[in-house]
């Protein structure tokens, strides 16, 4: 995983909640074996309904930040989607909520997931709207996401965001702790099950 | 000691470590994994010369791209061929076993599980798949995770996790005839929305919850998902225990009756104390139809579609039309006018044994409607045995429903079991997501009893008026 640090880029604005995971990738597309190239995948059925769709508008098609509505990536737990994400060129999404596997699966692969409220996220989607080409800043390290006339402070578990900050691999990093496992196998109670 | 919740006392007999600036690193007791979400991990595991720890806490099987017919005749649709003989190939590699197609133990991934014994109390259970909660139903503590997460499970049996709050839901009281477990979970999301759930587990409690099968359980915890929660739980009883006896996998002799000491100790002590409560009444639940394009987009089947001007706020009254014009509906229509054109049966939520034969008692004698095409699903190769053996196959077939093979099937149509563009069924899943049943299909989902009484009839009824 790359490093995540300083975030400069336009904004892509989808007023809508419940954004759920089989619209960010149609399931049409989970058949594929591969983790990158889902980028032309992203909302396809929305795109195909919708000429005028934000991600089929060539103002936004440089945007490196979506902005949406509460609960965005809900439903299903597939990483396609943060995949699909990223591979358009997106490297934070900003909305008033998350669902929980949804921004699991976006830190594990370096995507910013940053919750701010309500209010910050209509003044942003508005701008988005009247200025495709406004620039933002989002600075994990500081955690905060400001553009002129505007500033706001994100939560961020301080695990996670040196983890980011620093591009950590997860399984390298449990792999520091194989001792630990080891010892808990060899007291794990003998009644659980096994397959073979 | 302290009071503990049933959450607390699984989350803290998996620690591995805990440290106060990191995420606790949690055991794993049982991985399950299909053939759409771990391709990718077995291939990163390769990259990095990695193993997978503990094979035999892992098993896989097929479920998501398998056609429901002619299974003699393989797999035909080219990619779900290449993703499902990778997982076969994978399995192999790394020592994994596989409930292949042609294995009558092979299924939809949460209907296996419990059915082999397991799934039981206590255990810590993952699976790249969001519907792993269904699994919450015996007391363990079960989630869905991404593709990077199934890679960390298989590489080091353990995932670090962040604690998630706890969330009672009582329910306390009989519920009224043709009301179902399905419905007490849809009542649960139309009252606290998708995201109620949010960061939270939620376990469900109280007489009615108590009163409830394996089955109906499981149908309830399936669907916490739906709610935004991590995962859903249900303390074990003599219910949870009499399901597992016997079952393949389950602890046998002594070892069994030390799991059962243990599982025992497992339900939550009284006064421990849950961060968000919640009460609700049987008597106030309903047979629930979604009419929109979430979960929580639902009503009781004597309601109407709603009208977007009734919405809190400009977004819910966008969101609202936004549904009323994908599932073609006028505001105010009743819900028992909106006429089907087809009726799934199947899903992890409600394709158990129980679910087709409280379905198959509404439709025996009975001819689905000419203007519907019906299907069941059985959640299971070994469910659909048990149909066949109770005779509950010909009761379907007679009545014009087509029997298929087990899988996910119409649940998310990545086989050939497809929604044309327009149609609309009546289905015992759990996702009215736009597209999630075919591109362009509208979904309304339901109960088994409502579903079977809606294929007879060709239009939504109310089940509890049903003679
Ligand atoms: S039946 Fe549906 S919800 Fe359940 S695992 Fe299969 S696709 Fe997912």
């Amino acid at each position: 995983m790359s490093p995540v640090d300083i975030i400069v880029g336009t904004m892509a604005p989808l007023p809508r909640a419940n954004v759920d995971t089989d619209q960010i990738m149609p399931k049409q597309f989970l058949k594929r074996i591969e983790r990158t190239g889902y980028g032309e995948f992203l909302f396809w059925d929305w795109r195909q309904a919708d000429p005028d769709f934000v991600t089929n508008r060539s103002e936004y098609r440089g945007a490196s930040i979506l902005v949406t509505g509460a609960n965005f990536g809900s439903g299903s737990s597939r990483e396609h989607a943060p995949w699909g994400l990223a591979d358009w060129g997106f490297r934070a999404v900003v909305a008033p909520s998350f669902a929980d596997i949804f921004r699991n699966n976006c830190y594990k692969i370096g995507l910013l997931p940053v919750e701010l409220s309500e209010k910050e996220i209509a003044w942003l989607i508005e701008l988005a709207e009247s200025d495709p080409s406004a620039e933002v800043t989002i600075d994990l390290d500081v955690q905060t996401v400001s553009t002129e006339g505007f500033e706001a402070r994100f939560e961020i578990d301080g695990y996670t965001k040196w983890r980011l900050l620093n591009g950590l691999d997860d399984i390298g990093l449990t792999m520091r702790h194989a001792e630990a496992i080891s010892e808990y196998e060899a007291s794990r109670a003998t009644y659980r099950p096994a397959l073979s | 000691m302290q009071p503990a919740t049933l959450l607390a006392k699984v989350w803290d007999e998996h620690l591995v470590r805990s440290h106060p600036e990191e995420p606790d690193l949690l055991y794993v007791d049982l991985h399950l994994v299909h053939e759409v979400t771990s391709p990718q991990a077995f291939d990163s595991l390769r990259v990095g010369g990695r193993t997978v720890r503990r094979p035999e806490l892992t098993l896989a099987t097929i479920d998501h791209g398998v056609p429901t017919t002619d299974r003699h005749l393989g797999i035909t649709d080219p990619l779900s061929k290449i993703q499902i003989d990778a997982l076969v190939r994978n399995c192999a590699d790394f020592g994994v076993t596989l409930f292949g197609l042609d294995d009558p133990r092979s299924g939809i991934v949460h209907v296996i599980g419990p059915e082999q014994g397991l799934t039981q109390p206590g255990l810590l259970i993952t699976c790249g798949d969001s519907h792993t909660s269904t699994h919450g139903a015996f007391g363990a503590l079960a989630f869905g995770i991404g593709t990077s997460e199934v890679e960390h499970v298989l590489a080091t049996q353990t995932l670090p996790l962040h604690r998630p709050q706890s969330m009672a839901i009582s329910i306390d009281g009989e519920l009224p005839a043709g009301v179902t477990a399905k419905d007490v979970i849809l009542g649960i999301i139309a009252r606290i929305g998708t995201d109620g759930g949010i960061g939270r587990v939620i376990e469900y409690r109280g007489s009615t919850v108590e009163a409830l099968s394996m089955e109906g359980r499981m149908t309830v915890c399936n669907m916490s998902i739906e709610a935004g929660a991590r995962a859903g739980m249900i303390a074990p009883d003599d219910t949870t225990f009499a399901y597992l006896e016997g079952r393949p996998y389950a602890p046998r002799g002594i070892e069994w009756e030390r799991a059962l000491d243990a599982w025992r100790r497992l339900p939550t002590d009284s006064g421990a104390q849950f961060e968000h409560e919640l009460a609700m009444a049987a008597a106030d639940f309903e047979p629930y139809v979604s009419w929109g394009t979430n979960p929580g987009q639902t009503v009781p089947i004597t309601g109407k579609a709603p009208d977007p001007l009734t919405g809190d706020d400009p977004s819910e009254r966008e969101a609202i039309a936004r549904a009323l014009k994908y599932m073609d509906l006028e505001p105010g229509t009743p819900i028992t006018e909106i006429r089907l054109d087809r009726v799934f049966l199947g899903s992890c939520t409600n394709a158990r044994i129980e679910d087709l034969r409280a379905a198959a008692a509404i439709v025996a004698g009975r001819k689905v409607a000419p203007t519907v095409g019906a299907m069941v699903v059985p959640g299971s190769g070994l469910v659909k045995l048990q149909a066949e053996s109770e005779g509950l196959d010909l009761i379907f077939k007679d009545a014009g429903f087509e029997w298929r093979d087990a899988g996910c099937s119409m649940c998310l149509a990545m086989n050939p079991d497809v929604l044309a563009p327009g149609e609309r069924c009546a289905s015992t899943s759990n996702r009215n997501f736009e597209g999630r049943q075919g591109q362009g299909g509208r979904t309304h989902l339901v109960s088994p009893v409502m579903a079977a009484a809606a294929a007879i009839a060709g239009h939504f009824v109310d089940v509890r008026n049903w003679s």
